[in-house]
């Protein structure tokens, strides 16, 4: 009976002399060489299989990869938790001053480029629709399906919320026309869905729907509209070669920002970001690789 | 009579020799006081860390504009009118929904069902309660909402009432429990009593046992209400989050934004210290004042309730 306390004190000793050591080992690893990415939902996907790619090239890096939208990830950045912000959409020039009144100086890369896919429940016979139109529908002045086109049934307005990169570049390029001078908004009718998949989720059941969202979010159960820039221009559906060529009308770069120029290993991932081998997981994944 | 004022003497006589005989006893006391305090003082922390916080909004958003009826912060729109009335709406609905179904569920189980039912029943009840509201907010996007919209007949099924069903279901487990247990505290002498001068069943409940177990009833209420305005994660995900203003009677078969669901939409973005960061404060302040006179209204009803008893009994 004694000689087994014994034993299972060793062991307990034992066990504690290595959970006391390995946290202190891990610590020092993860400081040298723990890169953070943060930012848009849009392409927390694509990040994650950039760091998974790059890991198991350099096992000895680690980069942690987390989604929360592209304003998450730029005030991430401005606050200096994070080394790469990843947004959908060009920093603000407030965030800009933001950033420069901590001392940090965010540097611009174009990692990627994306379509923006409209799309709607795969029984609806609607196949097409210009940007006019799609204007009127957010602003809530067209509320029919039968105005577009389709059966008389409701719009239900579907958006991504305030915080996520396509909601900003949709309400500029689409709902504004890119008019800077404009101010109209969304429909206050208009559903904010705080994930994309709560835009798939009600496109998918729901007739009524009108959703938009990347092209990599884009599955064979939605039917995706073909777009005009405007009333009697050809309507063209997203594909790599249209955004490629820009017929495409509702295309955007995608943008990494990094703690002011990018030294050691932040400059060889992005480095590696920008090379063929990255830019073919773009590609993969439903984006449009920039080089 | 006589045994319990023994035993009042007992005590009595124990009393100093145990308070002066042992440090411990004083530590202790110490402690069990210094925790029933740290409860209020943590209260006031937050209510000056939700000043704190909040105050500055005033200054950089005009009054007249919290009162607008457009919520769009990323353009300057910071009008609380839309969610303070979706949160009003969703709610409401919620109460409608969960005080009917929990007290007919809390009256069955305490004095209708058998004894076997009720060793069944009350368990299963409050295991409804634990499941975790990211689940049911799931469930409710992916089986109600379409249900609903398929039903009702609605545009979608992301609306206000759906997130009053969902609400309803996490309130009742609460609301159940503690009506049943304020029921089952009424003296069998009661009961007994009322069916002796020839009251029905049906009677006795509702003219007797509901008003002397009211204080409890209400006290049910309130947490289930109070339940309902904070929930968060089930409305974010099934109510559509559209900031519009409830204006007629049919917008609760439309999309409502809640307060808690912009609150936890939108602090992560924003930039500490700008004027959005503020309001989601005043967002916060506004929760709170509506919780606290909830929990008044509640304690206000309990303590009439406990003085016409007091009343009664002299």
């Amino acid at each position: 009976m004694r000689t087994f306390f014994l034993r299972c004190l060793a062991i307990i000793i034992v066990v504690a002399l290595t959970a006391c050591r390995r946290p202190s080992d891990l610590g020092e690893a993860a400081a040298a060489s723990a890169i953070e990415n943060k930012g848009s939902d849009t392409m927390v996907n694509l990040a994650l299989a950039w760091a998974e790619s790059y890991q198991t090239e350099r096992p000895d890096v680690r980069l942690s990869v987390t989604g929360g939208g592209s304003g998450t990830g730029i005030a991430a950045l401005i606050n200096g938790t994070v080394d790469i912000a990843n947004a959908s959409r060009a920093i603000k020039s407030e965030e800009r001053e933001k950033a420069r009144a901590n001392g940090i100086e965010p540097v611009e890369f174009v990692v990627a480029r994306d379509a923006i896919a409209i799309i709607v429940h795969p029984a609806n016979p609607v196949n097409q629709i210009s940007l006019t139109q799609l204007s009127a529908i957010y602003r809530g002045e067209i509320t029919n399906w039968r105005s577009v086109g389709g059966e008389d049934r409701p719009i239900v307005l579907l958006s991504r919320e305030t915080n996520s990169g396509t909601h900003v570049f949709f309400l500029e390029h689409v709902l504004r026309l890119g008019k800077k001078d404009d101010k109209s908004l969304f429909s206050p009718d208009t559903l904010l869905m705080p994930s994309s998949e709560g835009i798939s989720a009600e496109v998918r059941q729901n007739p009524n729907a009108l959703g938009y969202d990347g092209l990599g979010y884009v599955t064979p159960d939605m039917k995706t509209l073909a777009v005009a820039q405007a009333d009697g221009e050809p309507f063209v559906l997203p594909t790599i070669a249209t955004v490629n060529d820009q017929s495409y009308p509702i295309a955007r770069e995608l943008y990494m920002y990094t703690l002011g120029q990018p030294s050691g290993q932040v400059k060889e991932y992005m480095d590696w970001v920008l090379g063929p081998e990255a830019q073919k997981i773009v590609a993969e994944l439903g984006f449009v690789p920039v080089r | 009579m006589p045994e319990v004022s023994s035993q009042k003497s007992v005590v009595r006589g124990q009393r100093p020799e145990v308070r002066y005989g042992s440090g411990a006893e004083f530590v202790i006391e110490a402690l069990i006081r210094a925790s029933g305090y740290s409860a209020i003082l943590f209260v006031g922390l937050i209510l000056i860390f939700l000043l704190k916080e909040s105050l500055p909004a005033f200054a950089e958003v005009k009054p007249e504009a919290l009162f607008g009826q457009r919520w769009y912060p990323i353009e300057g729109h910071f009008g609380l009118l839309p969610l303070i009335g979706g949160s009003l709406i969703v709610t409401l609905g919620a109460t409608a929904i969960a005080v009917p179904f929990g007290l007919a569920a809390a009256i069955f189980i305490a004095e209708v069902a058998p004894r076997w039912a009720r060793e069944v029943l009350k368990p299963l009840i409050e295991i409804l309660g634990g499941l975790p509201s990211v689940v049911l907010g799931f469930m409710g996007m992916l089986v109600l909402a379409p249900f609903i919209r398929v039903t009702l007949d609605t545009p979608t099924g992301l609306t206000a009432f759906t997130g009053s069903v969902l609400l309803a279901g996490m309130a009742l487990p609460t609301l159940v429990s503690v009506a049943e247990d304020a029921l089952d505290a009424v003296p069998k002498s009661y009961r007994d009593a009322a069916l002796a001068l020839g009251a029905t069943q049906w009677q006795t409940i509702w003219r007797v046992t509901l008003p002397a177990a009211r204080t409890g009833v209400l006290t049910a209420v309130m947490l289930g209400i109070g339940r309902a305005i904070g929930e968060t994660m089930t409305v974010m995900m099934v109510t559509g989050n559209a900031a519009r203003m409830p204006t007629a009677l049919n917008a609760l078969f439309l999309p409502a934004r809640t307060m808690t669901a912009t609150i936890a939409a939108e602090m992560g973005e924003v930039a500490n210290g700008s004027a959005h960061y503020h309001v989601l404060f005043t967002i916060g302040i506004a929760l709170f004042v509506i919780s606290f006179a909830v929990n008044l209204v509640a304690s206000a009803v309990v303590f009439q309730q406990q003085k016409r008893s007091q009343r009664l009994l002299s």
